[in-house]
């Protein structure tokens, strides 16, 4: 079968394939190919690495749309047990963007909500691409009550080239849904725990993904606007998108070091997909250990502290006296 | 000039909605009305508040008339205003950021894209915020997160209504991430001043989009329209794009969105402040919650 492969990872799905040819050789003991087979083996390690350790930022974002990547349905069987899918936002539909329900985390009672992506072509499509309407995020916040009312934690995961555009969702009130979500989560009595596992697509994404700690995988982004579109318009559609997701600081690391995101859990060589459960496995102690840290704060300070985190998100600067330019219509 | 620069194409991206970009008062003595490209009288446009007396088109209004029409005489204190948008990513597109603030400060004599403060409207004390389209698209970025939350506490502290008027693309792209957080940021301040018990009127203004419709400006206890007004999530481009077929005619817009639930009521600027006066008499704080 041939493998999915961006441009940047060709010449390494070139020598894999030549190794498994290889490999296919010797099964059939037609030569004696071991000392090929094996140097053809530590040439593909070296490669990977190269490839791998020191990747732009453009390239991370597609490792991030890999149709390999684990989805949020992945992650919720490894790492939780006893997962009770819940449906429905009670006025539209069962939005299947999104995926919700009850779950455990070490034994430890919580709710998960998550963007939901399929693994496939058939299921990328009834899923929407992860692209959710409004419903999918009236959904969410019916979860987030129940949450809020059992004293549930909420775990969400983010995984969402952003929430869809089109005519039924607007007539529906994307925008007012997606506010909704965010003032829903700000009042939150609960924990909310927020693992950013593939795309972080803007408002889409943020209408679950702030709370107490932000997570995020490695080969992971969030960004207020795709590369695509911010290249159509601060470009005029003449830039590279590779250069605008530079200039976006979209990466985990560069959201980290911003004091965006809380932590980084790291990937395997290659991105989540070269080893699902070891990526599941790492981000699982993340999110116990966050949920042992939180369960230690009284409710009352973790909305004060969920708001004054937000609070310090902001560069801004006075303006010199002389600079102010307003001010003379203080008399109006 | 350089010779280079006349054999330059023509900017093929050129505003569609001439509006948008045009000044907000316009020179001479008389203009066309964008609405029904008949000629009005500037002084009597004034007089109407800027809205065409033959079609009812409303022209765009910088903060501070917005504020002027809304506010009673004398009644205005700015707060915040010396707030400056930094460059946190350096960001540089096809024109670097610090360029397009510079111009934008040049452009509008305002330092972001709101003016926020404290207001009288029908002798009634309110804390209110105004946005301002000329200003990088109205965008939120910092500064703007940062005073519609200066104001809203503001208002939650010293128990004042809130009014805001919105006209915004949506989150300002250049302070990336930072700009998205602003949107968590003013709806975390909006949630704790309704739980407060006190009200708040959001007037959407044309046009308003994007981050700005996603968070505090639809969070409101009542959601007025101006007449015509594009209001909505995503951009019309980017839904055609998307879905490959033609848009609706009335798609998106004030009336649009009051047809299908979005909006309390659609509202003719020369009847604004009366109605906004009129539902601040109904939103009497109760005094109670805590």
């Amino acid at each position: 079968m041939k493998r999915f492969a961006y441009d940047f990872e060709r010449p390494l799905v070139e020598l894999e394939t030549k190794l498994e040819e290889l490999k296919r050789l010797e099964s059939a003991g037609k030569e004696d190919i071991a000392v090929q087979i094996s140097y053809l083996e530590k040439q593909i390690q070296k490669l990977r690495e190269r490839t791998y350790s020191n990747l732009t930022a453009w390239q991370k974002v597609q490792i991030a749309r890999h149709p390999d990547r684990p989805r949020t349905s992945d992650y919720i069987e490894a790492i939780f047990t006893d997962f009770i899918e819940l449906h429905g936002d009670r006025v539209f539909r069962d939005d299947v963007s999104i995926i919700g329900g009850f779950a455990r985390l070490e034994n430890v009672k919580v709710m998960v909500v998550g963007h939901r992506k399929g693994r496939n072509t058939k299921e990328s499509i009834a899923r929407n691409f992860g692209m959710p309407h409004p419903e999918g995020y009236r959904k969410a916040v019916r979860l987030m009550r129940i949450a809020n009312k059992f004293k549930l934690p909420l775990i969400t995961f983010i995984d969402t080239p952003g929430a869809y555009p089109g005519i039924g969702a607007e007539e529906r009130g994307q925008a007012i849904a997606i506010a909704q979500s965010l003032m829903e989560i700000s009042v939150l009595e609960v924990p909310v725990i927020v693992a950013n596992i593939g795309e972080g697509g803007s408002g889409g994404a943020l209408a679950i993904g702030f709370g107490d700690r932000i997570i995020m995988l490695e080969n992971s982004y969030y960004s207020v606007i795709t590369p695509e579109g911010c290249v159509s318009i601060l470009w005029d559609g003449e830039g590279s998108v590779e250069e605008a997701t530079e200039v976006l600081g979209l990466t985990s690391d560069k959201l980290l070091e911003m004091g965006i995101v809380d932590c980084v859990v790291r990937e395997p060589l290659g991105g989540a997909h070269y080893a699902p459960s070891l990526a599941a496995r790492e981000l699982k102690k993340e999110l116990v250990k966050a949920l042992e840290d939180l369960s230690k704060v009284s409710t009352k300070d973790l909305v004060e502290q969920r708001y004054s985190r937000l609070r310090h998100i902001g560069y801004y600067t006075k303006a010199r006296e002389s600079e102010t330019l307003s001010g003379k219509f203080q008399n109006i | 000039m350089p010779i280079g620069e006349w054999f330059k194409k023509e900017n093929k991206r050129a505003p569609a909605d001439q509006t948008l970009t045009k000044r907000a008062i316009p020179d001479g003595v008389w203009e066309k009305c964008l609405g029904c490209n008949e000629p009005i009288f500037i002084k009597e446009l004034e007089r109407n508040l800027m809205v065409c007396s033959k079609c009812d088109y409303h022209f765009p209004l910088s903060a501070y008339e917005r504020i002027y029409h809304l506010a009673d005489p004398n009644s205005f204190e700015e707060l915040w205003e010396d707030l400056c948008s930094e460059d946190p990513l350096c960001f540089i597109g096809k024109k670097a950021y610090m360029d397009s603030l510079v111009e934008a400060k040049n452009k509008t004599g305002l330092n972001d894209a709101v003016i926020c403060g404290r207001a009288g409207i029908g002798g009634r004390k309110v804390a209110i915020g105004v946005m301002d389209f000329r200003f990088i698209g109205g965008s939120m970025g910092s500064v703007v997160g940062e005073k519609i939350t200066r104001m809203v506490e503001l208002a939650t502290d010293e128990k004042l209504p809130i009014i805001t008027v919105s006209s915004s693309g949506g989150a300002r792209m250049q302070e990336g991430m930072i700009s998205l957080m602003q949107m968590a940021k003013t709806s975390t301040a909006v949630a704790r001043h309704s739980k407060s018990g006190l009200p708040y009127i959001s007037v959407l203004s044309h046009p308003t989009s994007g981050g700005v419709t996603a968070s505090f400006s639809t969070l409101a206890d009542i959601i007025i329209a101006e007449p015509k007004a594009f209001i909505g999530f995503a951009g019309p481009r980017v839904i055609e794009q998307t879905i490959k077929q033609k848009l609706p005619k009335d798609f998106q817009t004030a009336e649009f969105n009051l047809t299908h639930g979005m909006v309390d009521m659609i509202v003719n600027r020369l009847d604004m402040k009366r109605t906004i006066m009129r539902l601040l008499d109904y939103l009497e704080p109760s005094g109670v919650v805590e």
